[in-house]
């Protein structure tokens, strides 16, 4: 088929197309972000009439991230151990630690990935609550969080743990905490990026100083906090 | 002809054919893959090292099978196809404002298509990388590259939500599933939604070895 098309009047739309395509969405490194922050606020109103997952997308904006399959923890036989620089090393269940005082706290949660969540709904137990039933050694100036999935592991300094809106989590908006989430119990630290919050939580070890977490060991920053950006 | 009276056109070669089910199968299992490690309520699904494996591993052949088909295939064929595509003529023009003009190979709604998943495919390919490395190297983590990758899969859908109801459902258009399936379609059917490619076909005399080589192998 080698007729020479008489197409003397053609346009290289296709090109151009393509181009300009090409040319906005890699500009949208820029302002994908803040358009797309907009542009939620905008369809939010029609997430409550669209399925389920579509509304969730635009409501809450959730990603769920693990470095393993997300484990299966059964709350009635799962044990968090507190152990290290302590005095007196122990072994809590759900049902201590859900005896333990109870804090709640409405925080913004962000992803060092871009995305965020705002106003999660979050109860759980404060640090210094539920550090002292071990009652941590003067020595003690870190704390190591590791995640039942056998792979996760991240450290806070003892003082950012005392943050007032850091805790070990249960619940999220109103509901105990879902596996992709992190159940039985989740580290939250709203002030540093998500991936500080350690989930499926089940063993808390006090240090002398904070090590290098999974991602740490990966070029992320040990301090992972969040410059407040608009 | 097993086919009986009905005579049939080429359409497609084997190098376009393959190019069009690589790029759709790979969009599936990407989809599917990706969906599988994005939405909180299909988070739990499957070992999730595996999905992300399944995922990247996926886009990796996607992009090789693609170059091979560049490089081993009919490649004089594909860049008539690309040329093809690019030139939107009067008519093309005219169609895109509703007047019912007569269409070449492709009408200008395909050509746009071509163009718009063209794109997609790159920043699909360009953003994916961007996830990638940023893990491995965080200058290269921009808020922007989620944004972009999940905005991509978004419209994608729908663009493929279009592609399969005119390829699949639309009793005037789903006979051109045959055309990029087994490469031909029925004369009268090209006549009525192609008919200056038609006029082409006709005109021609001189078939590309492939065209030969598959006119053969249907005896």
């Amino acid at each position: 088929m080698e007729i020479e098309r008489p197409a003397l009047d053609a346009r290289p739309y296709g090109r151009r197309t393509f181009l300009t395509l090409v040319a906005g969405g890699l500009t949208s490194l820029v302002w994908g972000p803040p358009v797309w922050g907009v542009a939620r606020d905008v369809l939010l109103p029609v997430a409550g009439v669209l399925p389920p997952p579509l509304a969730g997308l635009i409501r809450s904006g959730w990603r769920i991230y693990s470095v393993t399959s997300i484990p299966h923890v059964d709350r009635s036989t799962w044990r968090l151990k507190i152990d290290g620089l302590v005095e007196r090393p122990v072994e809590l269940s759900y049902a201590d630690l859900r005896a333990m005082p109870r804090a709640e706290q409405v925080t913004d949660f962000h992803c060092v990935t871009g995305w965020s969540v705002a106003n999660v709904r979050w109860a759980g137990v404060r640090f210094r609550d539920l550090l002292a039933v071990a009652r941590p050694l003067s020595t003690a100036q870190a704390v190591g969080f590791f995640s039942g999935d056998g792979a996760y592991s991240d450290s806070l300094t003892l003082d950012q743990t005392y943050l007032g809106d850091a805790m070990l989590a249960y619940e999220m908006d109103g509901k105990p905490l879902t596996r992709p989430h992190g159940a039985p119990a989740r580290v939250v630290i709203p002030e540093m990026y998500g991936y500080k919050g350690v989930k499926w939580l089940n063993q808390i070890t006090l240090l002398d100083q904070p090590f290098d977490g999974y991602w740490e060991t990966r070029g992320y920053d040990r301090n992972a906090w969040i410059d407040h950006r608009a | 002809m097993p086919e009986g009276r009905k005579t049939y056109v080429h359409r497609f070669s084997r190098s376009e054919r393959a190019v069009h089910w690589i790029h759709a199968a790979a969009f599936f299992v990407l989809l599917g893959s990706g969906l599988v490690l994005y939405l909180p309520s299909l988070a739990a699904i499957g070992n999730r090292a595996f999905v992300k494996d399944v995922h990247l591993y996926t886009a990796i052949a996607w992009a090789l099978a693609l170059l091979g088909v560049v490089l081993f295939g009919d490649r004089k064929g594909l860049r008539r196809t690309l040329s093809d595509l690019d030139g939107f003529d009067l008519d093309d023009r005219l169609w895109l404002q509703r007047h019912p003009t007569k269409q070449g190979r492709f009408n200008a709604g395909q050509k746009l298509n071509a163009a718009v998943t063209a794109a997609f495919a790159v920043l699909f390919a360009v953003s994916g990388i961007l996830l990638w490395y940023g893990e491995r190297d965080t200058r290269f983590r921009f808020a922007g590259t989620i944004v972009l990758h999940d905005g991509l899969m978004w419209i994608s859908l729908v663009l493929l939500a279009g592609h399969l109801y005119l390829s699949l459902i639309y009793p005037r258009t789903r006979h051109a599933l045959r055309g990029i399936v087994r490469g031909d379609v029925e004369l009268q059917w090209a006549r009525e939604h192609h008919p200056k490619w038609v006029q082409d076909v006709l005109a021609s005399t001189q078939p590309s070895s492939e065209d030969k080589a598959e006119a053969q192998a249907r005896g």
